[in-house]
């Protein structure tokens, strides 16, 4: 370790740094107590919003004085990470920092400098963003640590073969990918697990070199069984909105679930989920609603349109309508079921190749009809991004299948997640009006 | 002529159009102008046009409602609906049976899937693009030094066609002046943009899904070549309402007639 680095490390990552975030979490918290910026329409955030902001923060403030202190790992949002956390990798997520800058509406300028650089407007807006980050310097966290290894695993989208590539070129560090086999039926055929175990123990000797440590069994096992309770308790948090009115918005899980990808496997995680829990059920106690008239329930499909959150949420809740559950957020709750502590390699295998994008158009269709029954909604909402071709492939069909058999209004919104420039406010909004009046002549 | 009991303004990007209605639901006072910068002065004055129908024809103050893509810049409007609600009460109510209703407007066109009790239960519009609209039209016509009110008459008199490969309003525009350079004649190029922009309503009708009968509103729809090249393109005959291009504001004033 560098001794200056680990004293700047120490000052300002351990002391300092989240001195200020505490005092920045308090002086939130008493506005929100006083009701600053109180919409008419929507509950507040939740009392622990403050809280959760303030462990994101000092994740990224720890990032900005990671490097040379401790060793560390680019990972997709969809990686297996446990080992790397066990390890005591620093964990970076590209795709969070992308959505970070997207909801501080820095996106396009980053995106702007990937584009002058030569990268396609057609590609991913995350990609676009974080190399346009790369090449100007520019972020919104402050500054970015260099990696010591980077992990790409496929069970997202093809994309990230690509752009770890560039990483891996850029930055002259190992790439490990975990090729997931697209799962066409019910189960993963045992070649496809084992191909994947194969790969997952590669990725291990890997990061072992590069942390210059042995992975220990029970710290793994560890960060595993704080991966199964943060994941479990997610899934239960969201699992809450069965109930009617729903405690708490999609939106609110979007911004909410960043621990859930990027600091799953620490014990402050699953505290967090933990009393988050405890808060939601206070809520359905007292039957508070996350809008405050609900009166539709929709569904959320795809990501978010990180840089209008708040205002397409306050048009909904303006027409009385809730967007309780999201397939996005539920992604991550439904690695749950997979994680076995006492079998962490075996069951990371499972966990990672069984995600919603790494499955067929018919298993996403599925799932959205589950969610229909269990949380008693009136319609979906398809969020066709641009950017996200995996995610947004197969939504005509599943539009016909939930408008036509389902009898529930779908609505395609064309849009991108971090991309402003693929999104038109007005058109939208007469859009999603459309929706919310198709809503009301149905009733 | 009876008296006005409800009103209804359709603010579109090409026309501005008011309808009054009499107790009954009859369409029975109207006005179309162009659309002017200064929308919002245009619009008061329209508006109080109408009121004073009102008065001259019996009525009074009565509610109005107000819909198309300026919708938010009538402040004399009780309330706002969105077009696609509006088209498909005006349509419904004149024709009396649901479909798929296809709506051609200046900037933007859509698909309407109307059930037989008249609620909309899906829609398509066009996205980010004026292919498929009006402006795609008038942007050729002007390109080819042909009338836009001759338009459809010189498509359906051409013995030829040209394809136009653009889906893009600005892409067909270099196109149409490349094949003029080349020497290809007028009417197959005009006949081409219109099989072009027929061929971009088939898709979202498609990507809504069709239900006889297909109906059709909206002022392009004055072009007559548009519904006849529709039911070449989908085999369905095309049913047309009295008055098109009102269809908008005539089911925001029914609209404003219920909420009475």
């Amino acid at each position: 370790m560098n001794p200056a680095a680990g004293l700047a490390y120490a000052c300002n990552a351990r002391v300092l740094g989240p001195a200020a975030l505490r005092a920045a979490r308090l002086y939130a918290e008493r506005q929100a107590r006083g009701g600053a910026g109180r919409s008419p329409h929507l509950a507040p955030p939740l009392r622990i919003a403050p809280r959760c902001k303030e462990m994101v923060a000092r994740h990224w403030l720890e990032g900005r004085h990671a490097q040379g202190v401790r060793k560390v790992a680019w990972v997709t949002s969809g990686a297996p990470v446990e080992f790397l956390t066990a390890l005591g990798f620093y964990l970076l997520y590209p795709e969070n920092h992308a959505a970070i800058c997207g909801t501080a509406r820095v996106a396009v300028d980053l995106a702007t400098a990937a584009e002058e650089a030569g990268y396609s407007r057609d590609l991913c807006s995350y990609v676009r963003t974080d190399l346009g980050s790369l090449f100007s310097g520019r972020t919104p966290v402050g500054r970015l640590p260099r990696p010591d290894l980077l992990l790409a695993c496929t069970n997202i989208c093809q994309t990230v073969l690509f752009w770890y590539r560039v990483l891996a070129e850029h930055f002259g560090v190992p790439l490990v990918i975990v090729d997931t086999p697209f799962v066409y039926g019910e189960e993963a055929p045992p070649h496809a697990l084992q191909y994947v175990g194969t790969q997952i123990d590669e990725a291990v000797a890997v990061a072992e070199k590069v942390a210059g440590r042995a992975l220990s069994a029970q710290s793994f096992e560890r960060v595993a069984t704080r991966s199964r309770r943060a994941t479990e308790l997610w899934l239960e948090i969201l699992q809450r909105n069965r109930h009617m009115p729903a405690p708490i918005s999609a939106f609110d899980q979007f911004v909410l679930m960043a621990p859930i990808v990027e600091l799953r496997g620490q014990a402050a995680t699953v505290d967090l989920y933990a009393a988050m829990l405890r808060e939601v059920d206070e809520r359905i106690r007292r039957g508070m609603a996350s809008v405050r008239e609900e009166k539709y329930r929709v569904l959320w499909d795809n990501l978010p349109i990180w840089y209008r959150l708040r205002a397409v949420a306050e048009l909904l809740a303006e027409r009385r309508i809730a967007v309780v559950a999201s397939t996005y957020t539920n992604a991550w709750g439904e690695l749950a079921p997979y994680l076995d502590p006492a079998r962490p390699r075996e069951s990371m295998i499972r966990a990672y190749t069984y995600p919603i994008l790494n499955r067929g158009t018919g298993h996403k269709l599925h799932i959205m009809q589950g969610m229909i029954d269990d949380y008693h909604l009136d319609g979906v909402i398809l969020h066709s991004d641009r950017s996200c071709k995996p995610y947004s492939l197969g939504q005509m069909d599943q539009r016909e299948r939930l408008s036509g058999s389902l009898k529930r209004p779908a609505l395609l919104l064309e849009a991108d997640h971090n991309d402003m420039r693929c999104y038109a406010d007005e058109q939208a909004a007469t859009r999603l009006a459309a929706f919310a009046e198709m809503l009301e002549a149905q009733r | 002529m009876t008296g006005i009991s409800a009103l209804g303004i359709d603010v579109g990007s090409a026309t501005v159009k008011v309808v009054g209605v009499d107790d009954a639901g009859a369409l029975c006072w109207d006005a179309l102008e162009p659309a002017q910068a200064r929308a919002e002065v245009q619009i008061a004055r329209m508006v109080e046009d109408a009121r004073r129908a009102c008065d001259t024809l019996g009525g009074g103050k009565v509610a109005l409602i107000a819909t198309g893509c300026g919708r938010g810049l009538v402040h004399q409007a009780v309330r706002e609906v969105t077009e696609i609600t509006c088209h498909a009460r005006g349509v419904f109510r004149e024709v009396g049976h649901g479909g798929t209703l296809v709506d051609v407007g200046g900037q933007d066109s859509k698909v309407i899937a109307i059930d037989p009790g008249g609620a909309v239960t899906d829609f398509a519009m066009n996205d980010k693009c004026a292919a498929g609209t009006g402006r795609f039209l008038e942007n050729a016509a002007r390109h080819l030094g042909v009338p836009l009110e001759s338009l459809g008459r010189v498509a359906l008199e051409a013995r030829e066609e040209v394809r136009i490969s653009s889906t893009c309003t600005v892409f067909a525009e270099s196109e149409i002046v490349s094949l003029l350079a080349h020497g290809v004649a007028v009417e197959p190029i005009v006949r081409g943009i219109h099989r072009a922009l027929i061929l971009r309503l088939v898709a979202m009708i498609r990507s809504v899904g069709l239900v006889a009968p297909l109906m059709l509103s909206g002022g392009v729809v004055c072009n007559p070549a548009i519904s006849d090249l529709l039911a070449a393109e989908t085999g369905q005959k095309v049913v047309l309402p009295r008055h098109p291009q009102l269809m908008g504001a005539y089911g925001a004033a029914l609209i404003a007639l219920e909420a009475r």
